[in-house]
């Protein structure tokens, strides 16, 4: 509003914003430097949205943040040209590019509850950049934010910016980051992953506000994501990267409609995988009415009770904080729950995991969301599977050696594994890996916690193809932890929902997904974004009829 | 309740506890001291029955048990007894009150160490920002050296070097430090000068070197990245952005670094002649004037129980998580 471009009504789509040609970046790692970025071009105009997808390790943030003419450590810019209108980015000094930087290009980035500084209130961190660039003095700054915490939805808009970060919900902190980087009015705004943190029914909402704001003020924006439904939403074109490598390029229709190169087919295609449900009524697991608490008066489950039938695909869906991950806890005993019973082949197990015996606790095994922080780093996949087949089975030396590498072909690594440690292992081995941990115990049920959401999609359907084929080899009961529903859809033979800690049904796959469901289950399954660029808009409209329909019904 | 206040309270109630925890531990370890003040004091050729009869009118006697109560009972009434070494003459004239041996001691040492955490603390922070803001530069590797080197050695060696270079090469500063009631301010603030940069030079590595630490381990947070794409000024990242998120680690070893100001100098002590409470305390050992010793010894421990309340408080106000719950 105060530059002069600004003023002078230069924010008419069409002119060109961000040029950047043949941009080569490096990193360092292994002493020594790798091309990251391999000779990209971007060109931005004004009020267009660019889509930036690709699997992790492709170079979007770091394309992303070369867009401002930034590196991170351990990253640096080798060749080619960034052209910021009319400005070139790698000429100037880094005293100029700083003046820029979160007033002219802003950046928000993809965790929120680490991205604000937990010291300073919300508010001082909104208004820091405009009020240190001089765009504002500080109370017009203050007074603008409170608009924009108001566009941006978030609940009491007056004096939520005079909250500290850890005392609003990580849906709020994002938004709250969307502010932030509007307050200067910036002509650039880059999205890193700005909703991969969140879950569905929070995402909509964030999605909305940011593409509102985005639309009412003009900007530019590139918008970092791996998550093709949600880049079709917010972006007039979409850029596909690999490697370091431009893929192709395409407006966002054209580009969902028919892609051209193999690569991004395969992207499109993950999402098809589908497994027919069966039934069985022989239930290997039942959580009976329980109750737990990690201490204090709160209830974290309430009244749960959950069947699950021996060798099926039971998943867990609800958003975080639903006591999915509780539910998990006191099955295996690490959280004795407070009334109510886990029964076990049709016998109540011990609460607690201490009084459980080495029978008991080889037939449940689990599996959990972060394959990094599960394994020791400095075991290597021989201790890592070694140990439990030395603990529940007794096996020893050579023995137990032949059964790792047994297991190592089931989850189709070879034998050069073996003397790995988790460092040198692809996100999607060291899954692989916790998977033949779970496996080598022999058990009934494996616990699945989050295991893929950590997972690029096309890594995450080996997984899920793996733990499908797993389970029809040995009839192995897996109860399935999820936020993702393309993930229940594809392994899962029941559903159980949950929310607040409670119970809102259970039943077979086809019965939950279909109509008519209760009111969170339709929340939930409607915020899972489609592949149409027009779902937002169609949902939103439909939302707004509804809630129109309730007020005049309650009215 | 506010929660800093209800951690006060807790702590102080712990601190009490060890405290008492404390005092036996003292009591019972001068108990097991070989050698006793009536020996100490009547010599070799002393009778039993003179030793006996002088225990006794000391009170020693009796068993430790009861002479524990009597002892704990009358420092919770604020009496810390009467010295044994005035009772060398055996008239009542001379009998010396302990606190009034160890108040003006006690005022001396907190005045040296004030002074000297006046020079160090800010010195410390000062050097360990700039270290963290040009880490790795010529700067930070000098200040690293230089800091480390007065660190490594004996603190009387210190003491003499800057005795040799400030007080007798270029004569700046008296060499002694003999400074009595009857001193004024400056010319006490003068005379404490060499003891204090003696000190300063000991302790600054410490402190230096955790603040530089503390700040480098939150650069790497996405906060401070966010920071930097806003356009923060490099002062200001540090300053504004990542010193209020370390302040926890750093102010627990200026705590440190302060009790040892005041409970371990006694090497500094002697060879700037000052007046000290280690000294007193040094010299109450060797004269098995326990009441004296018992009362510096707890002195101590009072000294880093507040301190360490004082760093945890600091700790909770400048974490928002603690000071604003949910």
């Amino acid at each position: 509003m105060n530059t002069k471009s600004k003023q002078d009504g230069g924010r008419e789509k069409g002119a060109v914003l961000l040029e950047m040609r043949d941009v080569t970046i490096d990193g360092y790692s292994d002493d020594r430097w790798h091309p990251i970025i391999k000779g990209v071009d971007v060109t931005l105009k004004r009020g267009e949205v660019m889509g930036m997808i690709g699997e992790s390790g492709a170079g979007k943030s770091t394309l992303g943040l070369a867009a401002m003419g930034f590196a991170r450590p351990g990253c640096k810019i080798t060749g080619g040209t960034i052209m910021f209108d009319g400005i070139d980015l790698l000429a100037i000094s880094e005293t100029e590019r700083r003046a820029l930087h979160g007033s002219r290009i802003a950046y928000v980035a993809q965790s929120a509850a680490a991205a604000f500084n937990p010291a300073h209130q919300l508010m001082n961190q909104t208004i820091e950049s405009a009020v240190s660039h001089g765009i504002m003095p500080k109370a017009d700054a203050e007074a603008d934010a409170k608009k924009l915490f108001a566009d941006l939805q978030l609940p009491d808009p007056d004096n939520i910016g005079y909250r500290y970060p850890h005392q609003v919900s990580g849906g709020q902190l994002q938004r709250a980051m969307t502010a932030m980087a509007m307050s200067s009015r910036p002509d650039l705004i880059i999205f890193d992953e700005p909703t991969t943190a969140l879950d569905v029914t929070t995402q909509v909402e964030v999605l909305a506000a940011m593409r509102e704001i985005v639309d009412r003020f003009h900007t530019a924006a590139i918008y970092i994501t791996h998550d093709l439904a949600v880049v079709a939403q917010m972006a007039d074109k979409i850029k596909v990267l690999r490697y370091g490598n431009q893929v192709e390029e395409a407006d966002t229709r054209k580009m969902l409609k028919s892609p051209q190169e193999e690569y991004t087919k395969t992207l499109w295609a993950v999402r098809s995988l589908f497994k027919e449900e069966e039934k069985n009524d022989d239930v290997v697991l039942r959580m009976h009415e329980v109750d737990a608490s990690y201490g204090g008066d709160v209830k974290v489950l309430h009244d749960v009770t959950i069947q699950v039938p021996r060798g099926r695909t039971v998943a867990i869906v609800g958003e975080s904080g639903s006591g999915k991950s509780t539910a998990a806890r006191v099955i295996t005993g690490l959280l004795p729950p407070m009334k109510g019973e886990v029964y076990f082949n049709g016998k109540p197990l011990p609460p607690a995991l201490k009084d459980r015996s080495k029978e008991q606790l080889q037939r449940i095994q689990m599996i959990y969301q972060m394959a990094d922080t599960a394994m020791n780093p400095r075991h290597t996949v021989r201790d890592i599977i070694g140990r439990p087949l030395e603990f529940y089975l007794g096996l020893r030396g050579a023995e137990r050696d032949r059964r790792v590498v047994e297991l190592l072909e089931l989850i189709e690594l070879n034998e050069d594994f073996i003397d790995r440690l988790p460092s040198e292992l692809s996100g999607g081995q060291k899954q692989r890996i916790c998977i033949a941990r779970a496996l080598a115990a022999e058990p009934d049920v494996i616990i699945c916690d989050e295991v893929t959401s950590a997972l690029d999609q096309i890594v995450q359907e080996g997984i899920l193809k793996l733990l499908l084929r797993l389970q029809s080899e040995f009839n192995i009961t897996y109860l399935f932890i999820t936020h993702d529903i393309a993930t229940v859809e594809a392994i899962s033979d029941e559903i159980v929902v949950m929310f607040q800690g409670g119970v809102v049904e259970q039943g077979p796959k086809s019965k939950i997904l279909n109509a008519p469901f209760p009111p969170y289950t339709e929340l939930l399954l409607s915020s899972v974004p489609q592949m149409d660029p027009d779902w937002l808009d169609t949902l939103l409209a439909e939302r707004a009829k509804k809630g129109d329909e309730l007020m005049k019904a309650s009215g | 309740m506010h929660p800093v206040l209800r951690t006060v309270i807790q702590r102080l109630g712990l601190g009490l506890l060890t405290l008492l925890i404390v005092s036996i531990i003292i009591f019972s370890s001068l108990e097991l001291l070989p050698g006793d003040f009536a020996r100490a004091i009547l010599g070799q050729s002393a009778t039993p029955e003179t030793v006996a009869a002088f225990q006794k009118e000391l009170g020693l006697d009796r068993p430790a048990t009861a002479r524990y109560f009597e002892w704990i009972g009358n420092v919770l009434r604020g009496d810390f007894g009467t010295s044994f070494s005035g009772r060398s003459g055996g008239t009542a004239g001379s009998v010396r009150q302990v606190s009034d041996l160890i108040e003006p001691r006690l005022y001396n040492t907190l005045f040296l160490a004030a002074m000297t955490a006046i020079i160090a603390v800010p010195l410390a922070l000062t050097l360990g920002i700039m270290a963290a803001l040009y880490r790795n530069s010529w700067f930070d590797r000098a200040v690293n050296a230089m800091t480390l080197t007065t660190i490594s050695f004996p603190e009387f060696f210190v003491a003499y070097i800057l005795m040799l270079l400030l007080a007798v090469t270029f004569p700046i500063f008296p060499s002694l430090a003999n400074v009595s009631d009857s001193t004024p301010f400056w010319e006490r603030v003068l005379r404490c000068m060499l003891p204090a940069i003696t000190l300063t030079l000991v302790i600054v590595a410490h402190m230096m070197r955790m603040t530089r630490a503390a700040i480098i381990n939150l650069l790497a947070s996405p906060y401070i990245e966010m920071a930097q794409l806003k356009g923060v000024s490099r002062t200001n990242v540090i300053v504004h952005h990542a010193l209020p998120n370390a302040w926890a680690p750093i102010v627990n070893v200026i705590a440190f670094n302060l009790a040892y100001l005041i409970v371990g100098v006694v090497v500094v002590e002697v060879v700037f002649v000052y007046p000290g409470i280690g000294q007193l305390m040094v010299d109450s050992v060797t004269s098995r004037d326990i009441p004296v010793v018992q009362a510096c010894a707890l002195i101590f421990a009072a000294t880093y129980i507040l301190l360490n309340l004082f760093a945890d408080v600091i700790s909770i106000v400048t974490n928002p998580r603690l000071l604003h719950p949910r």
